[in-house]
């Protein structure tokens, strides 16, 4: 258990580093991320009141795009060289491979929201500051959720043709739950309600979707990994 | 013997059907409040509680597959998701003729609604995914891996949207509260004994395919291995 963890934690470091060296996906998700904001603002042209009716699901398409964008790479950038076979067969568990990436992944999205966050905010002249510790716990579960499912169905569609088609395909209808209680949630908090009532029930429908989704994908990530 | 199968389900189906669409067309009177157009609950009712029990066939079949590696188990998953996924598209597309007589729209967004449109979704991404991996046993152990994710999400995304002020559309459940006409109770039954017998024929069906298809590929490898 204790080797597994930090073998996960080599992992993540070891995705980080070659990420933040080549910033091959995170350049890429973070301009994606922003051609989106400025795309909407052409789609919708709205009064102050609307705009905070939607910020929450803006917000989080963004975020589950350039998500896709960031979780895809997770096992592909290990299919030069064969290296996705020779991290199977080292002793590392699957799970702690998994778990890697999925922490690598995560904290690679993490980095592209807080880009795009003030971005948002400064376009849609939405004040985000004032909620930001509510906010912030939010966007943590949220994206943990966007991210280990979609690391798990990455090392789905890794051994798929047309692997770049097939993610979003999968992965945006198992998100549902996670996005409607995100979507719903940040609105709340973007328009100054509390944490409490319904927002407090969203989140725990984020907690139980991080809990079910890591447990389910930590137990069978080996399946896949070894076929 | 699984072909005689075939053929002695889906003739009793298909004549417990026949004999169930009399009743409901030429014995049961119309309803007080909606006319004859609910007589659409015979069918739309049925193919959902048939959809559900074919995906937990599946589940337990992908759980199965992945515990034994025997194909069979498989070839049962994908035709129980495929023959659940058309009864899925029945539930919503008679739903929605249905809704836009009663509620005057086509759609509505509302709880179950949203949840099944969700769960054919799902569902339709296990099918999409299939074809594209080419190696039989890969496939096999990645679709049961989609297909038990895609059961997880059901009841989250019941949860889910029963959260924010929840609107339903639908009626309240009238079958356990007994509000369902008395007169209305047997082709109710008998109308999911009709389609589950018909379905279980179309599952031997693709089973058969399957197999076929599966027999095919090994004569194929065999050939390009000589």
């Amino acid at each position: 258990m204790k080797r597994g963890l930090l073998t996960a934690f080599v992992i993540a470091k070891k995705d980080l580093q070659t990420e933040l060296r080549t910033k091959e996906s995170i350049n890429a998700a973070a301009s994606f991320a922003l051609v989106i904001l400025v795309l909407f603002s052409f789609a919708f042209d709205l009064g102050r009141e609307e705009l905070y009716a939607i910020s929450g699901g803006l917000l989080w398409l963004v975020y589950s795009f350039a998500g896709a964008l960031i979780v895809n790479r997770g096992f592909a950038r290990e299919l030069p060289n064969d290296c996705l076979d020779v991290l199977i067969a080292s002793p590392a568990p699957p799970w702690a491979i998994f778990l890697g990436k999925s922490v690598a992944a995560f904290c690679l999205l993490l980095i592209v929201e807080l880009i795009s966050l003030p971005v948002f905010g400064l376009f849609y002249n939405i004040r985000w500051t004032d909620s930001f510790g509510s906010l912030t716990l939010v966007i943590l579960l949220a994206t943990w959720g966007i991210t280990v499912v979609g690391t798990a169905f990455s090392a789905v569609t890794v051994n798929v043709r047309l692997r770049e088609l097939m993610l979003p395909v999968l992965l945006y209808p198992i998100l549902i739950p996670l996005l409607i209680g995100a979507m719903g949630t940040t609105t709340a908090l973007l328009s100054g309600e509390s944490m409490g009532g319904d927002n407090l029930a969203s989140l725990r429908l984020l907690i139980a979707f991080d809990a079910i989704y890591t447990a389910l994908a930590i137990y069978m990530i080996e399946f896949v990994l070894i076929v | 013997m699984r072909e005689k199968a075939v053929y002695v389900l889906g003739i009793l189906g298909a004549l417990v059907m026949i004999f169930n669409l009399n009743t409901i067309f030429n014995k049961l009177p119309d309803e007080a409040m909606q006319g004859a157009v609910y007589r659409i609950i015979f069918i739309h009712v049925p193919a959902a509680i048939n959809a559900d029990i074919f995906y937990s066939v599946a589940l337990v079949t992908a759980i199965l597959f992945l515990v034994t590696k025997k194909f069979i188990f498989d070839s049962i998953t994908v035709s129980c998701i495929e023959v659940g996924t058309m009864l899925i598209l029945v539930n919503l597309v008679t739903g929605s003729i249905w809704g836009r007589n009663q509620w005057g729209v086509w759609w509505a967004w509302d709880l179950r609604m949203t949840g099944q449109l969700m769960c054919f979704l799902l569902y339709l991404g296990y099918l999409l995914a299939r074809p594209a991996i080419a190696e039989p046993t890969q496939r096999a152990t990645l679709s049961a891996f989609i297909a038990i994710f895609a059961y997880a999400d059901i009841p989250l995304v019941l949860m889910a949207i029963r959260l924010p002020n929840v609107r339903t559309q639908h009626p309240g459940p009238v079958l356990e509260t007994g509000t369902l006409d008395k007169a209305f109770r047997a082709p109710f039954g008998i109308g999911i004994i009709a389609l589950l017998l018909i379905c279980t024929a179309l599952v031997l069906v693709r089973l058969q395919q399957e197999s076929s298809q599966r027999e095919i590929d090994s004569l194929r490898r065999e050939l390009h291995a000589a």
